[in-house]
């Protein structure tokens, strides 16, 4: 073992077909202020080896359109309300529960924000990979699944995997934790992982080495990552597309760069200018959006940026705008592409 | 410029002891949190501490605001030792030096008015009748982009930056020389970030208030701060005025540091350096230099002996056998 | 690109968490408000604890020993002895009037269980505040003491301390009193100690405000939700307690119509004169099980973690 860090080279990508279509998917939730609209009419696709960001800020309903894809949106508040997610060609909202169980896990899997709720604290996590294993592979005896553990754990970059697999979760720091949930993750041999935040809670450099291994493992894989995030460093670095929420829609969507370079949205817009940058030097003010987005159960007709924008006019009061393409396949619901981009979808409200 | 000195650290070191034992506690270790530390910060300005978590960065800020006392070393505020000061002196040095926690959910108290949480440091410390501290009150709240008739409001009908923008109206209540800022953007969303660093470099301008910036996003940093200093396992290793440094890291650590955090531009050629493994522990850090094991660059010396501080350019020091 | 998403379940008006109307409003007045509960306490408890001077029939020490042993008015009764509307519960062997009896004993449950609350509590949460926010010996030596007490057998303890001070109205309050604060003082500090590691308490500190000052007014106001519902919940302890002691004789002295003593009473003629300990018995029992509700209900409500969505 090299003690030295080296100079890292990305992982080659093969990109493939589409793996995971979600069309027009609404979760809304029934609380005493009212109808939240959470996840209001999304529409997106990934490919096979893809990673597409959907990034927001708090609030906007992303983290809840990850717990929507599993169906494990809080009940009995939470219900998806329409919609379809066709997972290689079948719309997994019309399979009944108990299969969704062997969905969970094995076609699409899950990456939560803080590893220590993700971990039992009492059983070590042996203990924990060999049931999670156990669920895959029916029928195989508790060594060969150890085996099977430790080889994912090394995958995922775990140290001496034989010796830390006796380890119990508070025995670990944050980053090695992080890794075991991943293994987890990825035992099932899921053809989607969703990533929810999964490196908030971890150090930059400790953060620097799990994306790195992501990358790694979806270039041995080939498994699609939906990479939830409010932080635009981490979706510049990781993703190939990139969905922008703001109040429980996608506002903009589109290729990674075409959406950095080119923003559409005055929101994506603002929210780009509003990161301040490390790499140059600052002279003047950062531009920052005012205001607060709206409460999810009290929507405007209109845009729902409308009252932050500073483009607005009355026709983005009156109604909500349809979807706008360029060439490139990039979209963004804004009246003021119209004439400027194909319109493409009618406004979804 | 030769700015006048507002708060010094010297030689400031703060260990903790590691106990074992449930009736006779006996001391096993100590936990180096932080070690030798030295800096300064002048009039109205921003030095921030950076590193990652357990560098020692949050102790420090501790020290500061006498929250812990200091295991050697002092801390001057104006050539006076805050940790031996008392009276009216003291009751000076709580209007004088003030702070902004992380976690604007937590950091104001739930079952008192608006009004009563800012004015606290000036009811405590001086003798003001409670007319003239809440007319501040109203002040203050105008000046953080707030409204005067949302004085006798609880905290919790206030948005995670508007309750942000309270803890820096409280924070200004005794027009401090000092703000420490604990990491005081860190847990709002991007767009109301900018808002508040905005606001913060605003009440600098018109407060002349210097600022001890606690932080690990290095892009917030370098908008907010003059000068850095980078912290590794209890020690800075590396410290200069901030341009100087972001343009020009010298310490390994300072560089794999800086090459890990990420800029929200696709296209960014910068190299990255990945370390191996993690920070160790600071009960037992390494001997000599406390990044030798993680460093690309290590050469034998680096195990042996405690490298000494040099300044490479000026202000700008670095504590490596490389240089 | 616009899909028509099938259409899954669409959510009808708000009852969504209740199949049926009736189902969901006795569920609401039993579990969401506690109207029912407060009722009860209201007509065994409160009630007549404050009017039982004026309102009740008879004086419920006079002894009439010509109606002794009737039975209550529903029931048929013997030849010699018809029941009367004049003595609904009937009467016990000296002739005494049960309801009356019973009306005065809410008095006394009442104010034993006040005073010793007040007394036990204040107690507690001071101990507790201080154990929770100084740590270091002073938490361990208040810490310890709680220990012990919380490990003495109870009912043994308080027949030592009546049987040197001998039974009388304060000794009870007083021996409940030193029975209650321990459970207070460990809840107080557990609590403090969660409060104590908060930002807000450190920016107090920043701020100068002395260690009282932090106490008084950062930490207990944070405190009064759990002495509410503690208090709530506590009360009927005390009415049990203060009613086993009395049952055993080292509570409350005889002629007072306490409700443990009349039980005690009432236990020998269970057989032939069962409304001389059930009618008590009833009102305990529905006094203690309402004061559980109540600080059950009052828990959920104020507990700001509960009360979410």
């Amino acid at each position: 073992m090299t003690t030295s860090s080296e100079v890292y080279k990305e992982p080659e990508k093969k990109i493939g077909n589409v793996v995971l279509e979600v069309r027009d998917l609404r979760t809304y939730l029934y609380t005493k202020w009212g109808v939240t609209k959470a996840v209001d009419g999304l529409n997106f696709e990934v490919r096979e080896g893809e990673t597409l960001g959907i990034v927001g800020e708090s609030g906007c309903g992303k983290s809840m359109t990850a717990l929507s894809m599993l169906r494990l949106a809080p009940k009995p508040a939470a219900r998806t309300v329409s919609g379809q997610i066709i997972l290689d060609g079948e719309d997994i909202l019309q399979r009944p529960e108990p299969e969704m169980r062997f969905i969970r896990g094995q076609k699409i899997s899950m990456i939560l924000q803080d590893p220590m709720t993700s971990l039992n604290p009492v059983y070590s996590i042996g203990n924990q990979m060999v049931e999670a294993l156990g669920m895959y592979y029916q029928g195989e005896d508790n060594k060969g699944l150890k085996g099977r553990a430790v080889d994912i754990l090394r995958k995922m970059g775990v140290a001496a995997p034989e010796r830390r697999i006796i380890d119990y979760p508070h025995q670990m720091s944050g980053g090695m934790k992080q890794r075991v949930v991943g293994a987890m993750a990825i035992s099932g041999t899921p053809r989607v992982l969703i990533c929810d935040e999964p490196t908030t809670a971890l150090d930059v450099t400790i953060q620097a080495q799990y994306l790195r291994l992501l990358k790694q493992v979806q270039a041995d894989t080939g498994v699609s990552i939906i990479f939830i995030t409010h932080d635009m460093g981490v979706v510049a670095k990781m993703c190939d597309r990139v969905a922008v929420m703001y109040a429980g829609k996608i506002v903009e969507q589109g290729e990674l760069r075409s959406v950095f370079n080119n923003p559409s949205h005055p929101y994506t817009k603002a929210l780009m200018a509003s990161v301040p940058s490390m790499e140059h030097a600052h002279v003047e003010k950062l531009y920052s959006i005012e205001g607060q987005p709206p409460a999810l159960f009290d929507l405007p007709v209109g845009c729902r940026f409308a009252n932050r924008c500073e483009f607005a006019d009355a026709k983005c009061l009156e109604a909500y705008p349809p979807m706008f393409q360029d060439e490139d396949g990039h979209t963004a619901d804004c009246w003021r592409l119209e004439g400027q981009w194909k319109k493409v979808a009618e406004a979804t409200t | 410029m030769a700015d006048e000195i507002l708060l010094q650290a010297q030689d400031l070191t703060k260990y903790f002891p590691v106990t074992k034992g449930l009736v006779l506690q006996k001391t096993v270790g100590w936990v180096q949190a932080v070690d030798h530390v030295n800096f300064s910060i002048p009039k109205g300005k921003t030095l921030s501490l950076v590193g990652e978590s357990g560098c020692g960065k949050t102790t420090t800020a501790k020290l500061i605001l006498r929250l812990e006392q200091p295991t050697t070393g002092q801390v001057t505020l104006e050539g006076q030792d805050v940790h031996t000061i008392d009276g009216d002196e003291l009751k000076k040095y709580h209007t004088d030096v003030s702070a902004v926690f992380q976690d604007p959910w937590s950091s104001l108290s739930p079952r008192m008015r608006v009004r009563d949480i800012i004015s606290e440091a000036l009811i405590v410390n001086q003798k003001v009748t409670k007319v003239e501290a809440y007319e501040r009150v109203d002040l203050l709240l105008e000046q953080v982009g707030l409204r005067t008739q949302q004085a006798t409001l609880y905290p919790h009908e206030f948005s995670g930056g508007q309750r942000q923008r309270l803890a820096l109206a409280s924070a200004l209540v005794g027009n401090p020389k000092l703000i420490v800022l604990d990491e005081p953007v860190s847990a709002l969303d991007v767009s109301i970030q900018a808002q508040i660093m905005n606001l913060l470099k605003e009440l600098q301008d018109s407060y002349d208030v210097g600022y001890l910036l606690v932080a690990h996003n290095l892009a917030t940093v370098r908008y907010l701060a003059h000068e850095v200093a980078v912290m590794y396992l209890g020690e800075i290793v590396e410290q200069a005025e901030t341009n100087e440094l972001y343009d020009n890291t010298l310490h390994p650590y300072t560089k794999a540091l800086f090459s890990a955090a990420l800029t929200a531009n696709p296209d960014s050629q910068r190299e990255e350096i990945i370390l191996r493994g993690e920070v160790p522990s600071p009960i037992n850090p390494p001997s000599g230099c406390r990044f030798h094991q993680r460093c690309p660059y290590v050469m034998d010396v680096c195990s042996q002996e405690i490298p000494v501080r040099k300044e490479m350019a000026p202000g700008h020091f670095v504590n490596c056998h490389l240089y | 690109m616009a899909t028509e998403g099938n259409v899954l379940e669409l959510p009808k008006e708000s009852s969504w968490y209740s199949p049926s109307k009736l189902k969901h409003y006795i569920g609401v007045a039993i579990k969401d408000y506690p109207v029912l509960w407060l009722t009860i306490l209201f007509v065994v408890l409160i009630f007549p604890a404050l009017t039982a001077p004026w309102t009740a029939p008879h004086d419920p020490l006079k002894q009439e020993l010509s109606k002794r042993l009737t039975a209550p008015v529903w029931s048929t009764g013997s030849e010699d002895k018809p029941p009367s509307w004049s003595n609904i519960f009937g009467t016990d062997k000296q002739g005494r009037d049960i309801l009356s009896r019973v009306m005065h004993g809410s008095r006394i449950s009442l104010m034993v269980s006040l005073s010793a609350l007040a007394i036990g509590g204040t107690l507690g949460t001071t101990l507790g505040l201080v154990s929770g926010y100084f740590g270091g010996w002073v938490d361990h030596l208040i810490m310890r003491i709680v220990d012990v007490f919380l490990s003495l057998p109870l009912i043994l303890m308080a027949l030592v301390i009546v049987a040197v001070f001998g039974p009388s109205f304060w000794t009870a309050i007083g021996v409940i009193s030193v029975l209650l604060w321990s459970r207070y003082a460990r809840q107080i500090r557990a609590e403090v100690l969660a409060i104590k590691q908060m930002d807000f308490i450190a920016r107090a500190r920043v701020s100068g405000a002395s260690n009282t000052r932090i106490i008084i007014k950062h930490v207990f106001p944070n405190i009064t939700n759990t002495l509410i519902v503690l208090a709530t919940l506590q009360v009927g302890t005390v009415i049990l307690l203060e009613a086993t002691l009395s049952f055993l004789g080292a509570g409350i002295p005889r002629p007072n119509p306490a409700w443990g003593v009349m039980v005690a009473d009432g236990r020998d003629h269970i057989a032939s004169a069962w409304w001389i300990a059930v009618m008590p018995g009833i009102a305990i029992m529905l006094t203690v099980l309402s004061m559980n509700m109540m600080g059950d209900w009052l828990r959920d409500k104020l507990d700001p973690k509960l009360r979410q969505v």
